[in-house]
């Protein structure tokens, strides 16, 4: 009830109207690591406010900060908490202490946090479940692939990147078990060239189909011009390889920008800790494109158990890379081990950097 | 040709003085030209990017908070290039002293005393100066370009710096994510609002260095070594001595920045980090003060103003961060060119 | 055979933009002037290269914008330095940062668009082919010529080639636009060869690469060619060696170019008289005529 009367302030706040804003409208706010024209991670949080703009532009004004460095991001937030935001989004994890903070000390603002674990009375957080779609892509890449080996191309080891390349790994060896994956860690989240001379040197060495935690469609490109395959990232990539993209794993955060805010017009907004996947769209599949159709079909089944629930990527008993294993027989994964996790699954031809 | 420049006699005091301040107008113009191509209207473009900035408290606490590394690190770069010794990385130098200000609360987590802060701020400084001292070394033994080396090690730094955040160093309650744990109590500098104790430091810094390049035999035998070498040579004056006295001041100040920027305002470590263009920007800071450590104070306030100029601009005008970098380059290539009315009158001739 | 073949052609790729852009450095360097903007001058390129490109649909008309756009670059670059001597090295940072500010504006619309990119065989396509011609043809020029030798004499020594009745500010002038124009035409290579797509930043870094690999090289086109590649071939190896699973941190992997880097300059520079021999004197010295 608090909560709901806070938000109402805020809301009552934001549509008496400063000066300053148009007259009316409240006012959500994003704050972007990259550029928005990365055509990756961030290009598709914009997509997301754009929803936003489209489906609540009569009501809501949107503003965006773009190219904030995660150690120097209080400024750029409490200066948006500052302008009149109703609600701030915050996209990145290294986003996390400085929301915190800025949220201390404008509690009638509203702030979202993406990815991270911290939370306060006026501080929700949300994530997606991108590493569900890695297991559809790992089904699809074991069947199409003839030498059984997958190239992954990969920035960071965090638990976000981790998750996908285990997802990955259990998909494929789910269709065949002595299915093989080369790792490739790029250390950037973007830089064209050097993601696609890491697809050049995984094609190289035996892959024959390339997927990537990137943000550049660098590596579908080189996918398309040596006749591979592969998947696209963050967004849909089929234009930069219409003979090479099977599917692409797509962030769709227009849809839960669209709840939250509707949340706050009409009084309903409530702090929350939101991890959603394809059961609500967050998370989809570029339509299922260069594979025959029973690989469409068995693609399509994989991707449908998973949104209805009767698939959990992370079952256990899951197996580490050193033989032993998490997780009770038949029950998925608590959240936090997935949310934290730092081991490879068994099969996995690489060693994680620590 | 028809734009001649003669040199003067004496350098011109007039458009000494004169000469940023044209620079600055030219900027601003060019920044009206810029906003009315977009669409707006470039008094209120003007306004907003430059002005509401500097309008209330909180603004102006943000500006000095911005500034502090700026400073540091120009008024450090100042000395050197005086001297002509080109260190580029002071982004390397900085991200070094982060690192190691870090290891304090990254082993010690409990220790809690008012001896941490200073220890904390010394270990930056020495972490600054070793990186910087590389390049240094290369340079005095080898004779290895110090523009590059300095530079490459800037790649090098952020490697190792990513490397331990993500896996020595890193917070064992983090989920593993790429941070330290937090930073606390004595571990964080005293602020008074936003500003830290850094803003303090840094104007003691420029001051000092100013006296020492101004008005004592240090700062002479570097200014002639910068400015006449052979001359400087024949004065007794050491070149090897100079070029690692400068790298050890630039990099011991880049380190007090990047241990003031973590005690300060990040309160931890995370990776990834600063930027080379951190690191460019202070050059800009060093040149726009005129190569004087207490010029930088002045240009570090006017690079951070574009900063947050920027991000105003992207929150009110809806106009993208990129506009602050180019705002960035053509203040420096303003600033440069203005200069040459100090030491030159410009003359046109007719063409023979 | 197939497989080192794959590598090999990934080592010229990554190399190619590298020994374009360092190629017109070191005429520029030649000629006594330190332009520290290459990286400003190739996002510039690379983003006038795929624009053109996307509006033409000619990706050779791509080629000529990219080196049109650095030479633009360039020529402002010559204007502070040479005609109103301003401090080079200062003056090559404000190109970089204008470069990086400029070409995301200029791409804003770009982001995302596609182009036909330049036609290659088998991995191989003009450009490539074009570099080798080039270090020929500047190794040719700087020895062989008569104009050559002036650039160098006027490098060496600027008074005593003004003397001599050179243009110094002239040759200067062409040098640098030259250089302008190899480092747009290196980054029109990463928009319009190796990863057909304009996306903010994308040359991430390479500019200063190709600065170090001059010095690298003693200002000598033929050791050019080597460090470029080996510099190449050490960024390629390093993720080859990942794909092998042997846990060697990636961070140190990422790192050995520039270490390399660092410690090649070290054995070069230590012998004295191979530098002495081919740095030109002059470097980053302005030059005002008496009269």
């Amino acid at each position: 009830m608090k909560k709901l009367l806070i938000s109402a302030a805020v809301v009552a706040m934001a549509l008496g109207g400063t000066q300053a804003h148009a007259a009316g409208k409240l006012k959500a706010c994003w704050v972007y690591l990259g550029a928005i024209g990365d055509m990756g991670y961030t290009f598709q949080h914009n997509e997301g406010l754009k929803q936003v703009q489209k489906e609540l532009g009569d009501k809501v004004e949107t503003v965006f900060v773009e190219n904030v460095p995660e150690a120097d991001a209080a400024g750029p937030i409490e200066r948006l908490a500052r302008d009149g935001c109703a609600i701030i989004f915050t996209t990145s994890f290294g986003y996390m202490e400085p929301t915190i903070q800025v949220a201390a000390k404008y509690p009638k603002v509203m702030f979202e946090h993406a990815t991270g674990f911290k939370t306060a009375p006026n501080v929700s957080t949300y994530n997606a479940k991108f590493y569900q779609d890695r297991y559809v892509q790992g089904v699809v890449a074991a069947k199409m692939s003839k030498t059984g080996i997958a190239g992954y191309i990969v920035s960071f080891p965090i638990p976000e990147v981790v998750m996908g390349i285990n997802s990955f790994m259990l998909g494929a060896q789910s269709v065949n078990p002595n299915f093989k994956v080369k790792i490739v860690w790029v250390n950037t989240w973007f830089d064209p060239g050097k993601e696609g001379d890491a697809a050049k040197v995984l094609f190289s060495q035996g892959a024959d189909i390339i997927t990537q935690h990137t943000d550049s469609a660098a590596a579908i490109t080189v996918a398309e011009e040596q006749k591979k395959l592969g998947f696209g990232q963050s967004s849909d990539q089929i234009k930069f390889g219409p003979h090479a993209q099977l599917t692409a794993a797509v962030d769709n955060w227009g849809p839960y920008y669209v709840r939250r805010i509707k949340q706050l017009l009409d009084g309903t907004y409530k702090q929350a800790e939101s991890w959603d996947g394809m059961a609500e769209g967050t998370v989809t599949l570029a339509p299922f494109a260069n594979m025959p159709d029973d690989v469409k079909a068995l693609a399509q089944k994989t991707a449908d158990d998973i949104k209805s629930g009767k698939l959990e990527p992370f079952t256990g008993p899951i197996t580490k890379q050193d033989g032993t294993t998490v997780g009770e027989k038949g029950k998925p994964l608590p959240a936090g081990d997935i949310l934290g996790m730092n081991y490879y699954v068994k099969g996995i031809d690489d060693k994680l950097p620590q | 040709m028809p734009l001649r420049l003669e040199k003067r006699a004496e350098p011109s005091n007039t458009m000494a003085l004169f000469s940023p301040v044209i620079a600055i107008a030219l900027t601003l113009l060019f920044g009206a030209m810029v906003f009315a191509s977009r669409g707006i209207d470039p008094l209120h473009g003007l306004y907003v990017y430059f002005l509401e900035p500097l309008s209330d408290e909180w603004n102006l606490e943000k500006l000095i908070v911005k500034a502090t590394p700026l400073v540091l690190m120009g008024a450090g770069l100042a000395v050197s290039y005086r001297a002509n010794v080109w260190n580029i990385g002071v982004a390397g130098q900085l991200q070094m002293g982060a690192l190691m200000a870090g290891l304090v609360p990254v082993y010690f987590t409990s220790w809690q005393d008012p001896v941490v802060m200073p220890v904390m701020l010394a270990l930056g400084i020495l972490g600054g100066m070793a990186w910087a001292a590389i390049p240094a070394f290369l340079r005095v033994r080898f004779n290895a370009n110090e523009i590059l080396t300095s530079l490459m090690l800037v790649y090098v730094a952020d490697f190792i710096f990513d490397w331990l955040v993500r896996g020595a160093l890193r917070d064992p309650q983090g989920h593993n994510f790429p941070k330290t744990v937090n930073f606390a109590g004595w571990q964080n500098l005293p602020s008074w609002g936003d500003i830290h104790l850094g803003a303090v430091l840094a104007v003691i810094a420029a001051a000092g260095l100013a006296f020492m390049l101004f008005r004592m035999l240090k700062g002479f035998e570097l200014r002639t070594l910068g400015a006449a070498p052979r001359a400087g040579r024949f004065a007794g004056f050491s070149a090897s001595q100079s070029i690692y006295f400068c790298f050890l001041l630039a990099g011991g100040l880049a380190g007090l920045a990047g241990a003031c920027d973590v005690m300060g305002v990040g309160h931890q470590l995370q990776t990834p980090y600063a930027t080379p263009v951190y690191g460019f920007v202070a050059i800009i800071v060093a040149f726009l003060g005129r190569l004087n450590p207490v010029g930088a104070i002045v240009a570090g306030l006017l690079l951070a103003l574009t900063f947050l100029g920027g991000e105003a601009a992207q929150t009110t005008l809806h106009i993208p961060d990129k506009i602050a970098k180019v705002f960035q380059g053509v203040l420096l290539f303003f600033v440069l060119a203005c200069d040459t009315l100090v030491l030159y009158r410009i003359k046109w001739e007719a063409r023979k | 055979m197939e497989q080192f073949y794959a590598i090999a052609i990934t080592i010229v790729g990554a190399s190619t933009p590298l020994l374009i852009a360092a190629l017109g450095e070191l005429v520029v360097e030649r000629s006594g002037v330190l332009n520290l903007g290459v990286e400003g001058m190739m996002i510039i390129g690379a983003v006038t290269g795929f624009g053109a490109a996307y509006v033409t649909g000619n990706p050779y008309v791509g080629i000529l914008a990219a080196i049109f756009g650095g030479m633009l670059m360039s020529l402002l670059f010559g204007f502070l330095t040479l005609t109103l001597l301003a401090n080079q090295v200062a003056t090559g940072l404000a190109i970089t940062l204008l470069g990086i500010g400029l070409s995301a504006l200029i791409g804003e619309n770009l982001v995302g668009k596609q182009i036909t990119r330049v036609p290659n065989f088998q991995g191989v396509d003009i450009l490539i082919v074009f570099s080798f011609i080039l270090v020929g043809l500047v190794s040719w020029f700087l020895f062989r010529t008569r104009y050559g030798l002036m650039v160098r004499a006027v490098g060496d020594n600027h008074s005593s080639a003004h003397a001599m009745g050179f243009s110094v500010i002239g040759l200067r002038y062409a040098c640098v636009a030259f250089g302008g124009g190899c480092a747009g035409l290196a980054g029109g290579y990463l928009s319009l060869a190796q990863t057909p797509q304009w996306v903010e930043n994308m040359t991430a870094g390479r500019g200063w690469i190709a600065l170090a690999l001059v010095v690298f090289a003693t200002w000598l086109p033929q050791r050019l060619l080597f460090g470029a590649y080996l510099f190449g071939t050490i960024s390629i190896l390093a993720f080859t060696v990942q794909t092998f699973g042997w846990g060697i941190p990636s961070q140190l992997l990422s790192s050995t170019p520039y270490l390399v880097t660092v410690v090649a300059l070290v054995l070069i520079s230590r012998n004295k008289r191979l530098l002495t021999a081919n740095t030109p004197a002059c470097l980053g010295q302005a030059f005002v005529a008496d009269r």
